[in-house]
């Protein structure tokens, strides 16, 4: 083979090499790209049930409830325009707490509540979900109904 | 005193930089040969200068001097002294004064021991060098000082992060940055060497050992970090695709790949200018991770900076190298002469597609990191998980070890398809034995880890066959390097796919007396008390755990609770307790009290039985060692050593 034509197949196979992993990237990122919701977006009939998505929001004031298993709890994200109930099951990470931010992954029941397989660790207490931008204060402790 | 010190020193060392920029940039430019010699000395100077600087930083951390606006702001007299001394880079100051020590020392090291290059590679590639520094010399001096001081020094520190106290943090980013910066010098190398049209074999053979130096700490870097997530964070993960830490696997990768493409440069004068592209695409990517994690686009533990001044100036420093050394690629690019030829089916060949596989990855981990952020900037609110990376880099990553099984055993320029066939029966043997083994006693195993460890029972037997045959003790030491890297792929390959194949978890309130089955362990609630640590309380969990072949083991799990310091609000953390057995880890994790009905003092327990969980570690870690061994061999330290000795014993019989 001459030098040229190896020039030319290295160049094809790296040509089809990129554009096999664009496809490849394009489509994994259609069907795997979890969508951020806030609580207003969900109420507004954005999030789907049982579409994989991720909830972000504030933890409303005195809105955790322990379940008598001792596993399982519900509490209320907020972003001071809607609320969505929420319910985890498993241990929650060290700095979840009332009126601090969360994220959670999970999906919509039919019955309206987010079940959450993982709340998402924060590694600091001035924590905000950054998709969330600027909140009021105080909105923890004024969450709308659900 | 010592902070107004630390300053000038700083000070001095940015002029030092900029001396060697110009000296260099005159002397190429056909200036007198005087100005050559000035570069080195101001390189090692500066890197001296600035290690200095970082000495007294740390120097204020334990004194405990509350005058200086970032030790107040991140430590605390009651902290114990370990702490003092991390927490110097547990903050964003003090973590770019790190970074650009070992900028400015990495320059020091190539002005003290580069003895291949030639005299005006050399002199670009400190110019070059130089030039980085400088940049960060600026983004220190004029936005992120470490050593302002306060007005009036507050009583005491506001403390560091909980979670980032921690035995890990102490060595971890130490580590990342040496790695991540290391790769600067490759950059320089690349930046010098097309400057003076000097891209060839001996390029190559001089950037080599660096490129592996670097390669090292960020291998080293990343396992511990997978580590100090998976015990610290409590959540019994290893990897969770975190910006943070694609940001830090991505330079991992374009490494990886340049180091493969400079074996093809040095040995067969081929790839040059891809090689060339790729040594500049390693630390631009380091400078991406360090802006992306830096400048508050992403709020995790690493991003302590939430400036937006200060993300602006790396972007600025940021466009101007990579941009500075894109454009100086492209005019040289097309003066680089064409390489050597090979075949397809030759080892050129395979390191090609690794080159190939390796980048692709590269840039769908990028895609994916990238995307959250322009998608936002574009009012659309999206986060990449797990999900879409295990789906593109899963099956890559499993074509990259098979061609890593040929690769070793190609000959260079070309080889036939049937001798290559002829050397692996025994690893497509393990490879059918381990499949068929986990078809028959498996159970339902995911498709992915199934691959993974039949692929890693290949990879495992073939990397060791370049050693078939051979002289043992006269095997070189880069063939070593190769044979216990590869290997160690293998063994974190098997780690990966046995843990999410076989993990078994559990998740109970238990309350004292209660026994859990989880795996083959029984492990029984003893109850829990409260315990004072140096700067925190805890209730401390205690756990027997049993298994059916005998033998108890206690298991400590605690929950932490930091009082907050200084106005800031108290924390908690939850450190796992972990016991390592040959099979692999049991992990436990305890929770809340749970006010039960039954008021027996319940409290949430989370056990997983990892299956092992630690061979990715131990992978990790001869992955390491190969390359340092391979770094050895081509520094070729060993070889000047034993010359030196021969020389000694000459002169004592004369």
């Amino acid at each position: 083979m001459k030098a040229k034509h190896q020039r030319l197949v290295l160049a094809l196979v790296a040509v089809a090499g990129i554009a096999g992993a664009g496809v490849l990237g394009a489509s994994a990122l259609r069907d795997e790209a979890a969508y951020f919701r806030t609580p207003a977006e969900v109420k507004a009939g954005k999030a789907e049930v049982g579409e994989p998505m991720r909830l972000g929001g504030m933890v409303a004031a005195g809105s955790i409830v322990r379940q008598p298993d001792g596993l399982t709890i519900r509490f209320v994200a907020t972003d001071g325009k809607a609320s969505v109930p929420v319910q985890f099951t498993g241990i929650v990470p060290d700095l979840f707490a009332e009126e601090s931010g969360m994220v959670a992954d999970g999906r919509m029941r039919a019955d309206g509540t987010f079940v959450a397989d993982r709340i998402l660790a924060k590694h600091d207490e001035r924590y905000m979900p950054p998709q969330m931008g600027e909140m009021p204060e105080g909105v923890a402790k004024m969450a709308p109904k659900v | 005193m010592i902070a107004e010190l630390g300053l000038a020193l700083l000070w001095i060392a940015a002029a030092l930089a900029c001396l060697s920029l110009v000296a260099g940039v005159l002397f190429l430019r056909g200036g007198p040969k005087d100005l050559a010699s000035l570069v080195r000395p101001a390189s090692v100077a500066q890197g001296v200068l600035t290690a200095a600087a970082f000495g007294l930083l740390i120097a204020l951390f334990v004194r405990s001097d509350m005058s200086v606006e970032l030790v107040a702001r991140n430590s605390n007299s009651l902290k114990p002294m370990i702490f003092k001394i991390a927490g110097t880079w547990g903050n964003h100051e003090g973590s770019m004064l790190l970074w650009l020590m070992i900028l400015s020392l990495s320059g020091a090291l190539i002005a003290i021991f580069e003895r291949r290059l030639r005299e005006d590679t050399l002199v670009a590639t400190l110019s070059a060098q130089a030039a980085l520094s400088l940049g960060f010399f600026a983004f220190l001096l004029f936005s992120s000082n470490p050593f302002n001081r306060l007005p009036v020094a507050p009583p005491d520190g506001q403390g560091l992060n909980p979670l980032l106290q921690d035995i890990g943090l102490a060595f971890h980013p130490p580590t990342l940055y040496v790695g991540y910066v290391g790769l600067s010098v490759a950059f320089s190398f690349a930046v010098g060497a097309l400057i003076t049209r000097e891209i060839g074999p001996a390029f190559a053979r001089a950037m080599r050992p660096w490129v592996l130096f670097s390669w090292i700490f960020l291998t080293l870097g990343i396992t511990a970090g997978s580590y100090w997530a998976y015990y610290e964070l409590g959540w019994g993960g290893w990897w969770f695709w975190d910006p943070v830490e694609n940001v830090s696997l991505i330079p991992w990768l374009a490494g990886a790949a340049l180091l493969h493409s400079v074996a093809v440069t040095a040995t067969r004068n081929a790839l040059r200018a891809w090689t060339v592209m790729l040594a500049v695409i390693g630390f631009s990517m380091s400078m991406v991770g360090t802006f992306i994690v830096r400048s508050g686009l992403l709020t995790s533990v690493h991003s302590f900076a939430v400036d937006p001044e200060r993300g602006t100036f790396l972007l600025a420093l940021m466009a101007i190298y990579i941009g500075g050394a894109l454009t100086l690629f492209a005019v040289r690019a097309g003066s680089v002469a064409e390489g050597k030829k090979f075949a397809l089916l030759s080892r050129e060949g395979s390191l090609v597609i690794n080159n190939l596989l390796l980048t692709t990855i590269l840039a769908l981990v990028l895609l994916g990191t990238l995307y959250p952020i322009v998608a936002e900037a574009m009012g659309e609110k999206i986060s990449v998980g797990p999900p879409y990376y295990n789906k593109v880099a899963g099956p890559l990553a499993l074509i990259l070890c098979l061609v890593m099984v040929a690769g070793p055993l190609l000959a260079w320029r070309r080889d036939d398809g049937k001798k290559l066939w002829s050397r692996l029966p025994m690893a497509v043997f393990a490879g059918a034995l381990v499949l068929v083994l986990l078809v028959i006693f498996g159970g339902k195993v995911g498709i992915l880890p199934l691959l993974g460890m039949t692929v890693a029972g290949v990879v495992a037997v073939a990397s060791l066959a370049p050693l078939w045959g051979r002289n043992l003790r006269r095997t070189p030491l880069p063939t070593w390097g190769m044979v216990i890297a590869h290997f160690g792929v293998a063994v974190a390959l098997a780690g990966m796919g046995a843990e999410s194949a076989f993990i078994k978890e559990k998740l109970v309130a238990a309350k004292p007396g209660d026994v859990v089955k989880v795996g083959d362990f029984e492990v029984r609630f003893e109850g829990v008390k409260p315990v004072a640590g140096p700067n925190y309380t805890a209730i401390e969990g205690t756990l027997v755990a049993t298994t059916s072949g005998g033998g108890s083991h206690v298991m400590k799990p605690e929950s932490r609770m930091f009082p907050g310091l200084m106005g800031t609000a108290p924390t908690e953390t939850n450190e796992a307790a972990l016991l390592t057995r040959p099979g692999g880890q049991l992990y436990a994790v305890l929770g809340q009290p749970v006010v039960g009905a039954d008021g027996a003092g319940r409290y949430q327990l989370r056990l997983w039985w990892k299956p092992l969980v630690w061979w990715i570690w131990l992978g990790g870690a001869l992955i390491a060692i190969g390359a340092a061994l391979s770094m050895l061999g081509r520094a070729q330290l060993l070889t000047l050593w034993r010359a030196r000795r021969a020389r000694k014993e000459e002169g004592r019989w004369k």
